[in-house]
C-alpha cells in the first residue's frame, strides 16, 4: 500500500459551542485524488484549513507529509498549495505579476508564462483578476495553487457556481495535475464529480465522515445492500443533453 | 534541492514591489496624496494669506507703563510675547519668527521714542505694524497739539531677513496633511479590503510571517509618499518660489522627516482598519482623525490665530509637531536634530497610536 500524504486522527474543531468537526479521522495516500463530500456547513472548508495550517484545532492529530500541524506549519506551507473558496487576489494588479508577487512569497523562481499555459491563461497574462470568467477566475486559483511546485495541494469547491462547460474545462486541469503526481485533496457537493475525479472519497455530515471508500466500492455496497432505485434512470442525463447540444467548448474566451 | 533556507525579505520584498505597482494603478491614491495637495497650494499661493497675527516683542528696557503699550496689548492683530528669549530675539526676528521688536524710551527732555524693528522675513506684517503704532502715536501727539515738538516720535529700522511667502507656509501645511491622509486612508483600505477579500489568509498560506506583510506594505506606502513628497516640494520650489534654504540638504532633511511621520501617521491607519468593519466604514472613523487636524494643525493658518481656548488643542495633535518642523527645515535651515523636540511630540504619538492598533488589528 501507498504511503499516506495526509493523516488526520480523532479531529475535534468546536467554534465556542458549536461541534463543527465532531472527531474525524482519515488518510490521504500519496498521488490520489482524494475528495471530501458534504453538505453546505458540514464541516468540509474547517478541516481543509486545519490541514493547511491555517485555523487551529481543537483537540486531534494532523500530520501532513509526516508534519505535525502544531509545530511544522512553515514546513508544511512549503509543500502544499492552497485554493480557498471564495478567495480574491491582491487589487489592481496583472495575473503574470500575481504570480510573480506568489513566487516571491514563496521564494521560488517561476516562469508565469510557462504556469499561465497550463490552465490556459496565457493570453490573458495583462488583464486583472476581477475581469476574468468564473471559469477562468477558478483555474487563475488553481494556477496559483502549483507555484511553489507542491506535493500537495487543496481546492475548496472549485467548480461550485461554474458553468458545465467550465466545470469539465476544470476537471481536466486537475486530471492534468494529478498525472504529474500531485496529490490533490479537494472538497465537492456534485457527486457526479467525485465519481469522476476522485480515487476515494470521504462523506461528511455534520463534523462526522459517515462512509470513506472509493466511489465504486460505495456504489456497489449500496446496491449489493438491496438498493435499487426508484425510478429506472435513463442512459443519459439532461446534462448529458444539455453538454451533447451545447458542446465541450469553453464559453469565456 | 530546495533546501535553501526561506527568505523573509525577499518575501516582504516582493509584497513591497506588487503594492507600489498596484499604487500606482490606483487613481484615487494619486488624487489624495498629489493632485489635492497641488490644488490646494495653488489655490492658497495665488490668494495668499489674509488674516494673520503679528507677533511683537517688546525689548528688556522698554517702557511699558505707558499708554502705547496698552493699545498694543488690546489690540486683536498683535500679540505681545512674553517673556521671550531675549538673546535670540533678533535672530527670531531675522528668521520672521516673530514680526517686530520695539523699544519705547522716555528721553531726558520728555519726549517718547518709539523703536520699531521689523523684518523682510515678513513684510506685510511689519507694514502693518507700523500704520498701527503710526495711527495711535499721531492721536496721541494730536492730543498735545500745543506741544512745540511732537511727544512721541517713531524712529523705524528695518532689518534684512528673508522673504517669507505665503508658499513658505502653505506648502509645508499641504505636505504634512498629504502624509497624514496616505498613512490613515491609504493603509486603512488596503488592510480592510486584503481581510475581506480572503486575500491576507491567502498569504498566510505561504511562508511569509505576518510582520513582513505589515512591513512590506508599510514600506510600499513610504516609498510612494516619498516620490510624491519630493513631487510636491520641487513643484512648489520651481513653480510657486517655495524656500529650501539649504537646497538639496533642506529637501533631504524634509523627506526624512516625512518619513518619520509617515510611520507615525500609518499607526492611525492600523487601528482605523482594526475598527471599520468594512470599507465604507472607513471614511467617517479616518475623517475622525483627518478633519480636525486638517483644521486645527496650522495646515492653513498659524494655530496663534485661533482663539486661546483653542490652542491647547492645536498643541496636541501630531501634525501641528510635523507642520511645525518641517516649516523650521524649509525656510529656517533647521536641520533634522534641531528639530528633536518636534520628532519627539510625534514619536510619543507613535508608541500611543501602535500600542493601540496592536490590540484592535484584525487579521481575519
Ligand atoms: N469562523 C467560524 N466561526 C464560527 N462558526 C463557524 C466558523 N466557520 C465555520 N463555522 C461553522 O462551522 C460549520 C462548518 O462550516 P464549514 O467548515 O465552513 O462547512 P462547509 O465548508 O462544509 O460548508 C458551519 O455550521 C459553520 O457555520
Ligand atoms: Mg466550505
Amino acid at each position: 500500500m501507498k504511503e499516506n500524504i495526509i493523516e488526520v486522527k480523532n479531529l475535534v474543531k468546536k467554534y465556542n459551542s458549536l461541534v463543527a468537526v465532531d472527531g474525524i479521522s482519515f488518510n490521504v495516500r500519496v498521488g490520489e485524488v482524494f475528495g471530501l463530500l458534504g453538505p453546505n456547513g458540514a464541516g468540509k472548508t474547517t478541516t481543509l484549513e486545519i490541514m493547511e495550517t491555517l485555523r487551529d484545532k481543537t483537540s486531534g492529530e494532523v500530520f501532513i507529509n509526516g508534519l505535525s500541524v502544531d509545530e511544522n506549519q512553515n514546513e508544511i506551507k512549503k509543500i502544499i498549495g492552497i485554493q480557498l473558496q471564495a478567495a480574491g487576489f491582491y487589487p489592481n494588479l496583472y495575473l503574470n505579476e500575481l504570480i510573480e508577487l506568489f513566487a516571491g512569497l514563496y521564494n521560488v523562481y517561476t516562469d508565469p508564462d510557462e504556469l499561465l499555459d497550463l490552465v490556459d491563461l496565457r493570453d490573458k497574462k495583462n488583464s486583472k483578476y476581477k475581469e476574468l470568467s468564473g471559469g477562468q477566475k477558478q483555474r487563475f486559483s488553481v494556477c496559483t495553487t502549483l507555484i511553489n511546485e507542491p506535493k500537495l495541494i487543496f481546492l475548496d469547491e472549485p467548480t461550485t457556481g461554474l458553468d458545465p462547460q467550465a466545470r469539465r474545462n476544470l476537471w481536466e486541469l486537475i486530471k492534468r495535475i494529478k498525472a504529474k503526481g500531485t496529490t490533490i485533496m479537494l472538497t465537492t457537493h456534485y457527486m457526479d464529480e467525485a465519481e469522476i475525479l476522485c480515487d476515494r472519497v470521504g462523506i461528511i455530515d455534520h463534523g462526522n465522515i459517515i462512509a470513506i471508500d472509493s466511489p465504486d466500492n460505495l456504489i456497489d455496497d449500496l446496491v449489493r445492500s438491496g438498493f435499487e432505485r426508484p425510478k429506472q434512470v435513463k442512459l443519459a442525463s439532461l446534462e448529458d443533453v444539455f453538454i451533447n447540444l451545447t458542446g465541450h467548448s469553453i464559453r469565456d474566451v | 534541492m530546495k533546501n535553501i533556507k526561506y527568505d523573509q525579505l525577499r518575501a516582504m520584498l516582493s509584497l513591497t514591489k506588487a503594492s507600489l505597482k498596484a499604487l500606482m494603478r490606483n487613481p484615487s491614491a494619486v488624487v489624495f496624496n498629489l493632485v489635492f495637495p497641488l490644488i490646494f497650494i495653488l489655490v492658497f499661493g495665488f490668494i495668499g494669506g489674509s488674516s494673520f497675527k503679528i507677533d511683537v516683542v517688546f525689548e528688556k528696557n522698554s517702557d511699558t507703563s505707558n499708554h502705547i503699550y496698552k493699545e498694543l496689548a488690546e489690540s486683536n492683530t498683535i500679540t505681545i510675547i512674553k517673556n521671550p528669549d531675549y538673546q535670540n530675539v533678533f535672530s527670531d526676528l531675522e528668521k520672521g519668527r516673530i514680526d517686530a521688536v520695539i523699544n519705547i524710551e522716555n528721553s531726558p527732555s520728555g519726549q517718547q521714542i518709539i523703536s520699531l524693528k521689523t523684518t523682510k522675513a515678513s513684510p506685510e506684517r511689519g507694514s502693518i505694524l507700523k500704520m498701527i503704532i503710526s495711527e495711535i502715536v499721531s492721536k496721541q501727539n494730536l492730543a498735545f497739539t500745543e506741544a512745540k515738538t511732537p511727544k512721541t516720535e517713531l524712529k523705524e529700522i528695518e532689518i534684512e531677513g528673508r522673504k517669507f511667502k505665503t508658499i513658505d507656509f502653505i506648502l509645508p501645511g499641504q505636505l504634512g496633511f498629504s502624509l497624514l491622509s496616505a498613512g490613515v486612508f491609504g493603509t486603512a483600505f488596503i488592510f480592510i479590503s486584503l481581510r475581506q477579500t480572503l486575500v491576507l489568509k491567502r498569504f498566510f498560506a505561504t511562508p511569509v510571517k505576518k510582520v513582513y506583510i505589515i512591513l512590506g506594505e508599510s514600506l510600499s506606502r513610504l516609498i510612494f509618499s516619498i516620490f510624491t513628497s519630493i513631487i510636491i516640494i520641487l513643484l512648489g520650489y520651481y513653480i510657486f518660489g517655495f524656500t529650501l534654504v539649504n537646497g538639496f540638504v533642506t529637501l533631504l532633511n524634509m523627506l526624512i522627516l516625512s518619513v518619520i511621520a509617515l510611520i507615525v501617521f500609518l499607526g492611525f491607519g492600523f487601528v482605523v482598519s482594526g475598527i471599520a468593519k468594512n470599507e465604507s466604514a472607513v471614511p467617517p472613523i479616518a475623517n475622525l482623525i483627518t478633519l480636525p487636524q486638517f483644521l486645527l494643525a496650522g495646515t492653513f493658518f498659524p494655530i496663534s490665530n485661533f482663539p486661546e481656548w483653542l490652542q491647547p488643542v492645536s498643541r496636541a495633535l501630531p501634525l501641528t509637531y510635523l507642520n511645525e518642523a518641517l516649516r523650521k527645515i524649509s525656510f529656517e535651515g533647521a536641520g533634522i536634530f534641531d528639530v528633536w523636540k518636534d520628532i519627539l511630540i510625534m514619536l510619543i504619538w507613535g508608541v500611543v497610536i501602535y500600542s493601540v492598533a496592536v490590540k484592535v488589528f484584525k487579521w481575519e
